[in-house]
């Protein structure tokens, strides 16, 4: 750990937001990539049983 | 050679970014993993701002994509606009969130560091000010895509919204040199040798800058691919319905 004098609490918070937006970010991006992949391929699946049956 | 135009369709440009993805994902995830460290473990104190220069590898990275994010989306409102390519007004859509994002960033990391170099969180300075409405447009363009139900009206609605908000966009980038009398610095990267910061933090800087640029560029196909996939979910159901 550098020493980061009676800056400590500034940069590492500056650090701990940022990195934590950025988590957020990329968790919800791809949770809801899959989600909707897997939503549209019931729905495909669906309409091509309709189709066929 | 293939003409842009052919990744305006859908199933091209999912089996395309889907190659690419993975590639720009790790390339971002390297980039920013070294560029941080860099920064934050092996770069000195500045001789006036002491350790909180190491903020500069979040704070300037995230304001030049929150500013480049906007201009990506003007472009891509743009194609829709003159072309009607769904692809470019949902890949607008896609990279909304993400500029948002990178404002917000920018906003927090500038008051985290403003406060102990200027003694305060927060001033009305032209360039603090004209982020602070970009953000509000951006939280504004978000809302009116979930307002309105028809895809091609949002599209419309927005993209004109999105020509609003590039003035914001482009003062965000500039009112430091339109109004001089501001908190904050003038341009620290411009190509005047007197003005750039110096070497020791400038490469691992481009370095971060590189992975932010990364991390959108993944973070906007893979958003685009699912925006592409929910407006081909909404079609299917409601012709579902029309049966």
């Amino acid at each position: 750990m550098p020493e980061l004098g009676k800056y400590a609490v500034s940069v590492l918070s500056a650090y701990g937001v940022s990195l934590g937006l950025l988590a957020v970010l990329v968790g919800l991006s791809v949770a809801r990539a899959r989600r909707v992949k897997a939503q549209l391929a019931r729905v495909e699946d669906r309409q091509g049983r309709q189709h066929h049956g | 050679m293939a003409s842009i135009w052919e990744y305006a369709n859908p199933v091209k440009f999912i089996r395309t970014t889907d190659r690419l993805l993975p590639w720009i994902s790790v390339a971002a995830v390297a980039c920013l993993a070294v560029g941080l460290v860099w920064g934050f473990f092996f770069t000195p104190e500045d001789y006036r701002q002491g350790s909180t220069v190491k903020i500069i590898y979040l704070h300037v990275p995230a304001a030049l994509m929150a500013i480049n994010a906007w201009l990506m989306m003007l472009v891509a409102s743009l194609v829709w606009i003159v072309r009607r390519h769904h692809v470019s007004a949902l890949a607008a859509r896609a990279a909304a969130p993400v500029g948002a994002v990178m404002t917000l960033i920018a906003l927090a990391t500038g008051a985290i560091w403003g406060q102990p170099m200027w003694g305060t969180w927060w001033a009305w300075d032209p360039r603090l000010t004209s982020f602070l409405i970009l953000f509000l447009f951006y939280l504004g363009y978000m809302a009116l895509w979930e307002a309105i139900e028809n895809d091609d009206t949002a599209a419309d609605l927005t993209a004109i919204l999105c020509l609003v908000g590039s003035v914001f966009a482009l003062l965000s980038r500039y009112a430091v040199l339109f109004w001089n009398q501001g908190l904050h610095q003038g341009a620290s990267l411009s190509m005047d040798a007197e003005e750039n910061v110096a070497d020791v933090f400038w490469y691992p800087l481009l370095v971060c800058m590189a992975g932010f640029i990364l991390l959108f560029v993944a973070l906007v196909f893979l958003r685009t691919q699912t925006e592409i996939r929910a407006r081909r979910m909404r079609a299917l159901i409601a012709r579902e319905g029309a049966y």
